[in-house]
């Protein structure tokens, strides 16, 4: 409980913390207990409103179809973001000039037009030239969009993670006789994706999020059932409610799943991107490679005790 | 290409894209500050309550927030500010994205404090100042600079997922550019990359200046 702002309490303190926390109750659950109270006066507390979730019918034919969908679309943007990103991250690390300023060109542009544009204008060229199966189209516009954006961040977290690598990696690697690719794949790849395995679960929660925006292109993915559901038992705000619990508890525990790799790579000594440079923004990669020095500084620190070498 | 921005009021959509952005910046750095505070407070209730909004939020769509601002308040319960109906969408998309944003920079200030080293409130504890003291003069300046990259992020972010208003009716610039690909599919890819540059000339600037910022405070450890 102690952190660097406060001291630990003393009896006084505690006490005050008492009545802090009384008073923030009170207000809390009164909080609730109003907006709750609005939500019944319509009746959108009424059992019948609730009872179709118990139901098989509602499950089978409604929630977990969008489910299915939700996740087809994350997973195929998940193996398509990977390859792109290594492609884009490799090209990045290239020391051709020209192949390391088009990927850079192309990362950041990606990087910073939202997933939503990309999303309408990937479906409105699916459907103006017929590249798909018209009822395939909000599916690969999805897919498009997820996977430019962050195929474009994992090259992002790839080049970072490779950069803030100790030199001596690659100085070691080179002076075996091995050549700068192999160098790459060989001995910086591996620690980096090491070094980026918990910022990369990260990501997953945000594409999962980001599924959702396939609401807006009529993709049949889960949010999108909220209406069917709605119109068929006449509840669309407990639909609703109980979508978002579906997406919280999947997306939690792949947040949870982050957490505990970012510890485990931290506990074995090695250094990690943390998942909080991800956020919901494009990644800054200075802060990411500071981090990974820092990380990494505090790293050396403890294996060979030499403070402020780690920086060269 | 002269002749869309004669037909579509495209300038005028990115004004309102801005409009959005501001104003929710403002509205989530006011609510991600009281959630962080209870975060970092030393009372275990404020705590919980903080975590739980942050893990929520944070894990919930943000399309489905802004349906819900939708389909939850204007529709079911009927909350309206003003009787101009587009002007209502408008505000509670701003509070939809002020709420959803609120996480994200609560945990940019909270990542902020946490850059802080222990022994810097040791060392402000032994040469005697108050707890006010250390707080103000010693802790805050250096958790405010260490937060500054992530709260730049998150505006960025911010300002793409205004996009996301669309889904109730704002008429920000998605939504036009949706409009304009449905009319004038000759164009296509000159509306999308107006549209791109658009929000490269309006991210681009926030990114740079968050960099420079960043470095130039940054505190040397």
């Amino acid at each position: 409980m102690s952190s660097v702002l406060f001291d630990h309490p003393g009896p006084k303190a505690r006490a005050r913390h008492k009545v802090i926390a009384a008073a923030s109750a009170v207000v809390t659950v009164g909080a609730l207990w109003w907006a709750l109270a609005q939500f019944k006066e319509k009746g959108n507390l009424d059992a019948a409103k609730w009872t179709p979730f118990l139901t098989a019918d509602l499950w089978v034919n409604y929630l977990i179809p969008g489910l299915l969908n939700t996740l087809a679309a994350a997973a195929a943007s998940i193996v398509l973001a990977g390859a792109f990103g290594l492609a884009f991250g490799m090209g990045r690390l290239s020391h051709v000039t020209a192949v390391r300023w088009v990927s850079t060109v192309i990362v950041e542009f990606f990087r910073s037009v939202p997933v939503l544009v990309m999303m309408f204008f990937a479906f409105y060229v699916f459907a103006f030239n017929n590249v798909f199966r018209s009822d395939l189209n909000s599916l690969a516009a999805v897919v498009t969009g997820l996977t430019l954006y962050n195929g474009s961040v994992v090259a992002e977290l790839l080049r970072s993670g490779v950069g803030s690598l100790p030199r001596g990696q690659t100085e070691a690697g080179l002076s075996i006789g091995l050549t700068r690719g192999q160098t790459l794949r060989s001995v910086l790849l591996p620690q980096a994706v090491t070094a980026m395995l918990p910022a990369l679960v990260g990501q997953l929660v945000v594409i999962l999020k980001d599924t959702a925006l396939g609401y807006l292109i009529l993709y049949q993915e889960l949010l999108n059932k909220f209406q069917q559901i709605g119109s068929y038992k006449s509840n669309p705000v407990p639909a609703l409610v109980v979508i978002a619990a579906i997406f919280v508890v999947i997306n939690y525990a792949l947040t949870s799943l982050a957490s505990y790799l970012e510890r485990r790579t931290r506990n074995r000594g090695r250094a990690t991107i943390p998942r909080g440079a991800l956020g919901p923004a494009p990644v800054d990669t200075e802060p990411i490679a500071d981090a990974l020095v820092l990380a990494d500084e505090e790293v050396l620190q403890e294996r060979y005790r030499v403070p402020g070498r780690a920086h060269e | 290409m002269g002749e869309l921005f004669a037909t579509y009021n495209i300038l005028g959509a990115f004004g309102l894209t801005i409009l959005l952005t501001v104003s929710s910046a403002v509205g989530s750095l006011v609510i991600g500050t009281v959630v962080a505070i209870m975060r970092v407070s030393p009372v275990r209730f404020l705590n919980r309550v903080g975590a739980f909004y942050v893990n929520v939020v944070r894990n919930t769509p943000l399309t489905l927030i802004i349906v819900f601002c939708n389909i939850g308040f204007i529709v079911n319960l009927g909350m309206s500010f003003t009787d101009n109906i587009a002007r209502n969408n408008i505000i509670w998309a701003i509070i939809g994205l002020s709420f959803y944003h609120a996480a994200f920079v609560c945990e940019a200030l909270r990542s902020g404090v946490n850059t802080v080293p222990a022994g810097q409130a040791e060392a402000a504890r032994s040469i005697g100042l108050t707890f006010g003291q250390s707080l103000t003069e010693v802790l805050l300046p250096q958790a405010f600079r260490g937060a500054i990259t992530p709260l730049g992020n998150t505006l960025i972010a911010l300002t793409k997922n205004t996009t996301v208003a669309t889904a109730i009716g704002v008429a920000e610039i998605s939504g036009l550019m949706k409009e304009m690909m449905e009319f004038r599919p000759d164009v296509i890819v000159v509306i999308f990359l107006i549209v791109a540059l658009g929000f490269v000339i309006l991210t681009l600037p926030i990114g740079l200046v968050t960099t420079h910022l960043s470095s130039k405070l940054a505190v040397k450890r």
